[in-house]
């Protein structure tokens, strides 16, 4: 009898079933399937690895280090910035733990797969209506990569090799998108804020386009939580200049203020985590992609899902369609590399909106706007605190400006009590000792409160 | 009949939709003040409402719980889909990744509220080097394909650092996965492709005639996705290295190599892995992976940030590292998926890793001499054990194709094997039955493909009969306008 907690993953590691797979073979050891690889690069002695730890060991000490994290219930989360504490309703995780969803991959059979095709076909049809957009695929990994590749989309489009970039986007965007532009010589210039309003610069702007202008990308609401009110404006000019438009959105912000393709925008892009999938420190998210113009579809990266029939015509069904423009196809000339994307996070939005529907998703707007705007006249009370420090209209998170106190110190301190909040902003904002703060439908009046008389200890 | 896949006829979500129902009423403090969106919002930017669906909560749940049956998956049965490693995924790391120290982790944290965390991500880091044998595994990729992007972009970086823009041509062979020479496209390479040779596999010659003063490097997929250890490796990678160029190597076969050999033993500079393959995590419907990416030596300075290091007793992550290319994602990789990874390489240990190749090399080939070699020939590497996986091409004269063989096997409630890939088999079908599957269903695999063969010359789109719906029409599908639903 073999030993090791590990057995009950290896349904032949027994002496019967091995005698007859090697006999078959005509083998007399394992090992003489692998001797085509050459002696001097064989492991000698086996993996300086642990051996196994049962399932219960495991758990205790995984548990245990999990435990000692700091975070909500043990904690309170005021972050935002891209990834944003709400809550998630019990129902989607259950359908998300459903083993017949999670368990499978990439319906390449689709008359076997079709639970999965249906739901992301359902997730693209909700975004669509969600974003006033056309098509959307049916996941890329975060918001980033999402931006990154709408940027080379935009390039490859026009032909162009410039690209504008919003000062008052989120900088891990910022940093991804040049990560993506650098190696194919895209120039990536930055345009100026508002120092008042935190809205982009619009005169600034527009002296920034020029003819080498592959497109422009910005983000409502921005980096700073604050509401892009002349979003038409931003894309009439870009438009004019025969430039593409790229917004990235939240989507919860969705509920209240107007969808990007009503106001130009030609590709969207954005974060789905607050659509019922949890902070997991960064990721698994759900990097939303989506275009106005069906047409540009056929220059999108990523999976589509499309509506068909059985071949007999007498059944709706659905498919991986347009895979032409994919790399399993298209190899080098694809419009991306991507294959595995995050399409189990993209069943969680579709199931965390219809959940919601048209009446939970938008109370939920509202309860959201309200909290936050409780909480930014709750922090304005107190001493050497600009609360908020723009003065443009805010949804969820807003910036906090400290007049004597250093960020750092704050966000460390505040960390130190149990509250993660306040976020530094990076000096090169040029705003001076700011934090960013974020309220959703988890913080109650007393989170807040919390958070104030904290603060009241810590800041100078 | 051995399988029926549950059928429903389930309408659209907004074929359900009634006015006036509600799921789920989001939590709200009633003791906050109201503030009305036209109080505090740009009336420009106003929206009235969002056409969502209306649903009950045993609605919502009905109807994807409906979907759900109508999705095959690796716990109901067999899915050797080649290339994909679609083994057991440990139910374990699900209840361990569900607790609220991971799902309510902020990204942008205090380091020091989430040193369990961190503790575990770096210990995961020193077992992928140990696996591998680099000296530094970047986190950051969220898939394979992510982590190949990462890789290019370094050797174009490290090459660009040393002067030599003028390398910019990626080597891949004719058997690579797509992503490969689409991943070396978008960092700007321009693709070479060499064809294997007669056996499958790459010839050190072949690969020398390819080589010019403007190779940057080589993408390898070892073994191959014909399954076949490349033979001639190490003299491939002197060669590249000779030429001044970079090894890349394409993790997503590694579940034939645990604990056998190692990347860098054979002359590998960077390589990725795919956590959803070879260590266990779930494939989600298509996704969450990922794809951590590792390097050798001084190319290791190339990694994407953030990297995790360790001061003392701390964890932080370090984001200010000079030639790095940067970040590929906003936040660090997909940190719920490498919690899972890193259970799993703790359930199996070392012995464990070592058994998961054997046996799922073993599980290949006894597949392999199962088959009736007159239905299912290998043209290519003859008298040469395969690796983790085997290709066969399906003889068309006597059958018709390798897509009537898949379709047909759904009905007996195992998954197809992956089809017309790699490119250079005809009628290819690539069966991977992983280490996770017992000997008898590997049996009961075999027996059916033997069985179907020759008895679907003359189907005529009937197969599968047992799935949910019958055979797709895909090229109706492919009007743009069938992407999203009009209300």
């Amino acid at each position: 009898m073999e030993e090791g907690s590990h057995i009950p993953f290896l349904p032949n590691k027994n002496a019967k079933a091995v005698k007859k797979m090697m006999e078959k073979l005509g083998i007399a050891s394992v090992e003489e399937l692998f001797a085509d690889i050459p002696g001097s690069v064989r492991v000698k002695g086996g993996l300086n690895l642990e051996e196994a730890t049962d399932e219960y060991t495991l758990r205790r000490e995984v548990e245990k280090k999990l435990s000692s994290n700091l975070t909500y219930p043990d904690a309170l989360c005021f972050l935002g910035g891209g990834v944003w504490h709400h809550y998630v309703p019990a129902v989607v995780d259950s359908i998300v733990s459903r083993q017949e969803f999670y368990t499978s991959y990439t319906p390449y059979q689709p008359e076997i797969s079709q639970g999965m095709l249906q739901v992301l076909f359902e997730y693209q049809s909700l975004m669509c209506d969600l974003l006033c957009m056309e098509a959307c695929n049916s996941s890329m990994y975060d918001w980033a990569s999402a931006a990154a590749e709408a940027v080379r989309m935009a390039v490859r489009i026009t032909g162009r090799k410039k690209v504008l970039v919003a000062g008052n986007v989120g900088p891990e965007r910022k940093s991804v998108i040049k990560t993506y532009s650098w190696p194919v010589g895209i120039e990536v210039k930055e345009i100026a804020f508002d120092k008042e309003t935190g809205e982009v610069d619009i005169g600034g702007l527009e002296a920034s386009f020029d003819s080498e202008t592959a497109a422009v990308y910005f983000e409502n609401p921005n980096y700073f939580g604050v509401i892009e009110s002349q979003a038409n404006t931003i894309s009439e000019i870009a438009h004019r200049n025969g430039s593409i438009v790229i917004t990235g959105i939240e989507p919860l912000s969705l509920s209240l203020i107007k969808g990007p393709g009503s106001y130009g925008a030609d590709i969207a892009v954005g974060e789905g985590q607050p659509m019922g999938i949890h902070m997991n420190y960064g990721g698994p998210h759900l990097g939303i992609f989506a275009v106005k113009d069906v047409k540009l579809a056929r220059s999108m990266p990523g999976r589509l899902i499309g509506m068909t029939t059985t071949l007999d015509g007498s059944e709706r069904a659905f498919t991986m369609v347009l895979q032409s423009r994919e790399q399993h196809i298209r190899r080098e000339g694809a419009t991306s590399n991507i294959c595995t994307n995050q399409a189990l996070m993209a069943l969680a939005a579709a199931s965390y909106l219809s959940l919601l529907g048209k009446r939970g998703f938008r109370e939920l707007g509202e309860t959201i706007i309200s909290t936050s705007h409780y909480a930014a006249k709750r922090l304005s009370e107190i001493k050497n605190l600009i609360s908020p420090l723009f003065r443009g209209s805010f949804f969820q998170d807003f910036v906090v400006g400290y007049r004597n106190s250093d960020s750092n110190y704050i966000f460390r301190e505040l960390a130190a009590r149990r509250i993660n909040a306040g976020y530094p902003l990076s000096e090169s904002f040029g705003v001076g000792m700011a934090g960013l703060y974020s309220f959703t439908e988890v913080h109650t009046s007393e989170d807040i409160e919390i958070l104030a008389k904290n603060l009241e200890d810590v800041v100078r | 009949m051995n399988f029926r896949q549950a059928k429903w006829k389930e309408p659209m979500l907004n074929e359900l939709s009634f006015d006036g129902r509600v799921g789920f009423v989001p939590p709200k403090d009633k003791k906050i003040p109201v503030t009305r969106p036209e109080d505090a919002l740009p009336k420009s930017m106003l929206r009235d409402s969002v056409p969502l669906p209306e649903l009950s909560q045993l609605q919502v749940l009905r109807h994807f719980n409906r979907l759900s049956q109508m999705n095959f998956s690796v716990e109901l049965g067999m899915y050797p889909l080649g290339s994909c490693t679609m083994k057991y995924n440990p139910k374990v790391s699900e209840y361990i990744a569900s607790h609220h120290g991971m799902r309510n982790a902020h990204p942008l944290q205090h380091y020091s509220t989430v040193q369990g965390l961190l503790s575990i991500l770096y210990e995961l880091e020193l077992m992928l080097r140990e696996i591998t044998g680099m000296s530094r595994f970047s986190l950051a990729p969220a898939a394979g394909a992510h982590g190949e992007l990462a890789g290019v972009l370094m050797i174009k970086k490290y090459l660009s650092d040393l002067g030599l823009e003028k390398k910019d041509e990626i080597i891949i062979p004719d058997s690579a996965h797509g992503t490969n020479p689409a991943s070396a496209s978008m960092a700007g390479f321009r693709v070479v492709k060499v064809d294997s040779d007669e056996r499958g596999m790459l010839s050190a010659s072949n690969v020398e005639k390819a080589i010019t003063e403007r190779t940057a490097g080589m993408m390898l997929t070892v073994p191959n996705t014909l399954g076949l250890f490349e033979g001639e490796v190490l003299e491939i990678s002197e060669k590249i290295h000779n030429a001044g160029g970079l090894m890349y190597y394409d993790g997503a076969n590694m579940n034939a190599l645990l604990g056998k050999t190692r990347p860098a033993e054979l002359g590998f500079d960077i390589c990725h892995l795919n956590l959803h393959k070879t260590f266990g995590t779930p494939h989600g419907g298509g996704g969450p992976g990922a794809g951590p990416v590792g390097a050798r030596g001084k190319v290791s300075e190339y990694l994407p940030v953030p990297l995790i290091e360790k001061e003392g007793e701390n964890y932080r992550l370090d984001f200010s590292r000079s030639r790095s290319i940067g970040m590929i994602k906003g936040f660090m990789g997909n940190p719920a998926v490498l919690l899972r990874a890193y259970c799993y390489i703790r359930l199996m240990g070392r012995e464990g890793l070592d058994d998961v190749s054997s046996f799922s090399v073993l599980a290949a080939n006894y597949l392999w001499k199962l088959l009736d070699g007159k239905a299912y020939t290998t043209k290519h590497g003859r008298g040469i054990w395969r690796k983790h996986e085997v290709v066969v091409s399906v003889n068309s004269e006597e059958q018709g194709s390798a897509m009537r063989i898949a379709k047909a096997i759904l009905d007996e409630g195992y998954h197809s094997p992956t089809t017309y890939f790699p490119l250079i088999v005809r009628e290819a079908l690539m069966i991977e039955p992983t280490e996770a599957e017992p000997v008898e269903l590997i049996e009961s695999y075999a027996r059916l493909l033997n069985e179907l063969f020759g008895k679907l010359k003359d189907d005529k789109g009937v197969f599968p009969r047992n799935t949910a719906v019958g055979r797709i029409d895909e090229a109706k599908a492919s009007h743009p306008l069938t992407l999203r639903l009009h209300w």
